[in-house]
């Protein structure tokens, strides 16, 4: 068996049959791991309890115990994500040394089908990012070409998994964080439903808006890994009740008569050449499937971005405000504890434990929500969002899903465009509305830019139809022109 | 509030007149925190009781643990909804938890979950008496929120005890009705007596599960606008309320009568200095920039629940005061003894119920069964004398079984042993006589030994009948029919 190309239903099933055992899958990929991992920088902390969770998969396997769906896959974990016993940093120097005492949600119900995690992986602070760039753990790299960015936020859950340093990844998602990456890096990530999944035990960013959704080399492990996490969750009361569909169960290439929509307003030549030949080439493919085209018209995306920014660092500013230094983390080291004023306590452990770019965002977003500015600010912001969901749910009564590029390059190389936030600010144009207006949104890859960096094409649907752009994206994989080819780093 | 109330609001009411001090008027208003009585507080499952250890009552949600989200608690939202009604408030349909967010190490999350522009009750009124005038104040607003943990200094060290944080919170916010200090003191005993009777709180000001903050300006008298007022936080006692309010008022009117300038401010009470001191002026007050929480949705309730919560409303203690005076035909006095705590009352109507006899009743509750229990501090709830038993007392006496005397005896004893009335009287003998013929044997026994008595009665000098009385009821020990001795003691004086 090719532990590299297996998917989670093969490795599942052969684990189960006792052909190979969770043990042997996991040393494979802990050596793969830990061998490619100082070149990629991908993973913050590898769990050094991974083959002891794996002897005990094999144990209740021979004990004659019906494990779930994931049995023996092998998981690596965005480090926004709490791992009980598992240090849990956020990408940030602020959580250095901070061990959750319990596991997120998503945690527990991987584990309880079965995974075995072997690791914490980089990521922008507090995902505050789209190039992994603002980690305090330093950059992680694209496994296409190690000059460039892996995306952001979750950028070590997208080089980790292209490189096959895991069987699968968990990212999050606020404004495009699964996505992007997922774009740049050649896998499939899918942002589900704003509610689909519990955000107990994920570090807060941005409340209304953060998601956390699995990133893998193939739909049919996305769609099974999302049908695990998914669902209802008492710790969590912004997660719909809604029932879980069998995702990888109810999964067809058959697209016949589906109406694909094209926003009006993406159409005016924003992206490079090479996203546009990508795009334009999984548009004739679907097309050629017995897609049907349909043009929609959502005028409020303009505002996308100046939306996103204005919500995410508003919570943002208040969900780090419980990052002081007191109970957890790090704290400044202080000369003369006692004769330091409260505030000063806080500030110089705020100022040394947060990067620039969570600094600039926790500043916007305190402005933002100020007295005299939270009407101008944060609540015309809300109010817009509101519209642009009304937009987008006119839009889906004309079609199934919203195809769209997922950025309007290619990975960009490290350091490019850290030094500019506006610049890197614009990355999330095409992602940002997905998690503004509570939609399911994907990435799947499609094709490879002149300088043979991976690119995605993006799918919408409107909240709680995980199942339709699963299928779009099954059909697109199906003849993907990148199938087979691997990254430099492998 | 319930169909009642609305009759209470058809009376007359007369406002009491005339608060006038030194050409000024007071205007009060007051906020109670009214810490709700649930088992888990409101956010988690953590336990609420009180005697834990330190830092024993908490989570990874209440101490604020990256990636904890708050679930509300359904039972606060019950208790809220209960109080809502009893003050009369309208119930939103909709209410939303917003952040309040400042920092403070005794706040977990950096922020506190409190209701901000759309609280779930807004829009009631209370009533009660100060003397014989009926008082309304209107409620703004009563919202919920959660605590925060406790910070205790010790020299240069603060500890933090996390029990406290997320304990559900009511805050009932007045309007600027008030206009004296006993006037304030009153409104704060009148919350207390509502939620200890929907059994929302146990009201235990010492405690902290009531805390009152009082907002008190003054202006000239006739003045239009409302003056600069200041905070008054934390007052753990209506005592306190009182005299506090009562300070600031005249210190006011002194500082605007030497020409001063009042500040907005927040002053902290000293009760042994009896004054308020400033604990922090408007200019270091913060900006909390609220916004509505998104980890939880807004709170949607159902007409048809709220409805049917109303209709479960015990009833309230003015509702109980208004009918024990026209029921019972009591005092105002009386009543507002007997409704001051809705155990007492019940414990009241149900001895009179029992016995039949509400005055005798009432008059045993608060003569020797509330001296006992203030003496002995003891609960109501926790008397060793039940109610049935006191209404067994009384009817002894209303049957003449025992006298009015020899029953405070019988109380006495049943306040010790927790025997019934029956019990005690036959074990000691003290049924009273009503035989004639045993009656008639005492009499004339002591006739006979008093020959002098009996001729300074046939000479005018009736005093002495009283002398005889006493002697025969000593004889008796206590025991013979008072009625009968003075019937048959008359025959046999006139007869000689």
């Amino acid at each position: 068996m090719n532990l590299l190309t297996a998917t989670f239903y093969d490795i599942s099933t052969a684990v189960k049959a006792k052909k190979i055992s969770a043990v042997e899958v996991t040393n494979f990929f802990l050596t793969r791991a830990e061998k490619l991992n100082p070149t990629l920088n991908a993973f913050t902390h590898f769990n050094k309890n991974a083959v002891i969770d794996a002897q005990k998969i094999d144990a209740e396997i021979i004990a004659g115990k019906n494990l779930g769906p994931l049995a023996g896959v092998v998981f690596g974990i965005k480090d926004m994500l709490c791992t009980k016993g598992m240090p849990t940093t956020a990408g940030s120097k602020i959580l250095q040394g901070f061990i959750p005492p319990c596991d997120a949600t998503v945690v527990a119900r991987l584990k309880n089908a079965g995974a075995i995690i072997i690791g914490k992986l980089n990521q922008d602070e507090f995902a505050m990012g789209s190039s992994n760039e603002t980690s305090y753990y330093g950059n992680c790299k694209n496994p296409w070409n190690i000059d460039y960015v892996p995306g952001g936020s979750s950028g070590g859950s997208a080089s980790a998994q292209s490189a096959r340093l895991t069987m699968g990844t968990i990212g999050t998602d606020t404004g495009g964080s699964i996505r992007q990456p997922s774009s740049f890096c050649g896998i499939v990530g899918i942002k589900p439903t704003y509610g689909r999944v519990s955000r107990y035990g994920i570090i807060a960013y941005a409340s209304s808006l953060d998601q956390a959704g699995p990133m893998t080399s193939t739909v049919t492990d996305a769609a099974l890994a999302l049908e695990v996490i998914c669902g209802v969750d008492e710790h969590d009361s912004t997660t719909s009740n809604k029932s879980v569909d069998l995702f990888s169960k109810n999964l067809t290439t058959n697209i016949k008569g589906l109406k694909i929509g094209l926003i009006k307003e993406f159409m005016a030549g924003q992206s490079d050449a090479d996203v546009e030949k990508v795009f334009s080439s999984a548009l004739e493919t679907l097309k050629k499937m017995g897609a049907e085209i349909v043009e929609v018209s959502i005028p409020l995306t303009e505002f996308a971005v100046p939306m996103y920014y204005l919500i995410s660092a508003s919570e943002a500013s208040s969900n780090l405000a419980r990052y002081d230094g007191v109970k957890y983390g790090y704290r400044s080291e202080f000369q003369n504890l006692s004769s330091l004023a409260l505030d000063d306590f806080y500030g110089q452990t705020r100022a040394e434990g947060f990067g620039p770019e969570v600094q600039r965002r926790i500043m916007l977003g305190t402005y933002c929500l100020s007295a005299g500015f939270v009407d101008a600010y944060y609540n015309k912001a809300c109010q817009v969002r509101r519209l642009l969901k009304n937009q987008y749910i006119e839009a889906f009564k004309k079609c199934d899903v919203i195809f769209s590029p997922v950025t309007t390059t290619p990975a960009f190389k490290i350091g490019e465009k850290s030094e500019d936030p506006l610049k890197m600010y614009l990355n999330d144009i095409f992602t940002t509305s997905t998690n503004l207006a509570g939609l399911a949104g994907m990435s799947v890859p499609f094709g490879l830019s002149s300088k043979n960096l991976p690119i995605g094409v993006q799918l919408t649907s409107a909240p709680f139809q995980e199942q339709k752009i699963l299928n779009v994206a099954l059909a697109l994989e199906s003849v993907s022109p990148v199938e087979g080819k691997t990254p430099n780093v492998y | 509030m319930s169909i009642d109330q609305n009759k209470i609001n058809n009376e007359v009411v007369t406002e009491i007149q005339n608060h006038f001090i030194r050409g000024y008027e007071a205007v009060i208003g007051i906020e109670v925190h009214v810490q709700l009585k649930t088992k888990s507080k409101i956010f988690c499952s953590d336990s609420t009781h009180f005697d834990a250890a330190d830092n024993e009552n908490t989570s990874p949600v209440s101490v604020g643990m990256p990636g904890t989200l708050p679930v509300l608690n359904r039972q606060v939202v019950k208790m809220a909804i209960k109080t809502g009604l009893a003050l009369g408030c309208k119930i939103q349909e909709k209410s939303v938890f917003a952040r309040k967010n400042y920092f403070y190490p005794d706040l977990s999350k950096g922020y506190q979950i409190s209701q901000f522009n759309q609280p779930t009750c807004e829009h009631g009124k209370v009533y009660f008496y100060v003397g014989n005038s009926k008082k309304i104040v209107s409620i703004t607003r009563a919202h919920l929120e959660e605590d925060a943990g406790k910070s205790t200094h010790f020299g240069q060290y603060t500890l933090i005890n996390y029990n406290r944080a997320g304990i559900p919170l009511l805050e009932i916010v007045s309007g600027p009705d008030l206009r004296s200090a006993i006037e304030a003191a009153e409104y704060a005993k009148t919350i207390r007596n509502i939620v200890q009777y929907l059994d929302v709180c146990d009201g235990n000001l010492e405690e902290g599960s009531l805390r009152c903050d009082c907002n008190v300006s003054v202006r000239k008298i006739g003045a239009p606008k409302l003056g600069t007022r200041v905070e008054i936080k934390n007052l753990n006692s209506f005592r306190f309320i009182e005299k506090a309010v009562d300070y600031e008022i005249e210190r006011q009117i002194d500082t605007l009568d030497s020409g001063g300038q009042i500040f907005q401010e927040t002053r902290l009470y000293d009760p042994d200095k009896n004054r308020t001191v400033v604990m922090r002026t408007k200019e270091d007050d913060d900006d909390y920039r609220y916004f509505s929480d998104p980890d939880l949705l807004p709170l949607l309730l159902r007409p048809s629940d709220i409805e049917k919560m109303r209709a479960q409303l015990p009833e309230l203690p003015l509702e109980k005061l208004e009918r024990f005076k026209n029921q019972f035909s009591l005092p105002q006095a009386d009543c507002e003894i007997l409704t001051s705590d809705r155990n007492l009352a019940d414990y009241f109507e149900s001895a009179g119920k029992i016995s039949n006899n509400y005055k005798s009743a009432a008059n045993w509750v608060m003569g020797e069964l509330l001296r006992e229990l203030h003496q002995n501090k003891i609960e109501i709830l926790k008397s060793p004398i039940k109610s049935e038993h006191l209404a067994e007392l009384i009817q002894m006496i209303d049957q003449n079984k025992i006298s009015g005397k020899i029953a405070k005896v019988v109380f006495s004893e049943m306040w010790l042993t927790s025997k019934t009335a029956n019990t005690i009287v036959s074990e000691k003998g003290y049924t009273q006589v009503s035989d004639s013929k045993a009656i008639e044997q005492i009499i004339d026994a002591v006739l006979l030994e008093n020959p002098t008595q009996i001729a300074d009665y046939k000479s005018g000098k009736t005093k002495v009948f009283g002398f005889f009385v006493g002697a025969i009821m000593k004889q008796s020990k206590g025991q013979a029919n008072p009625d009968i001795v003075n019937k048959i003691l008359k025959q046999r004086l006139e007869s000689k």
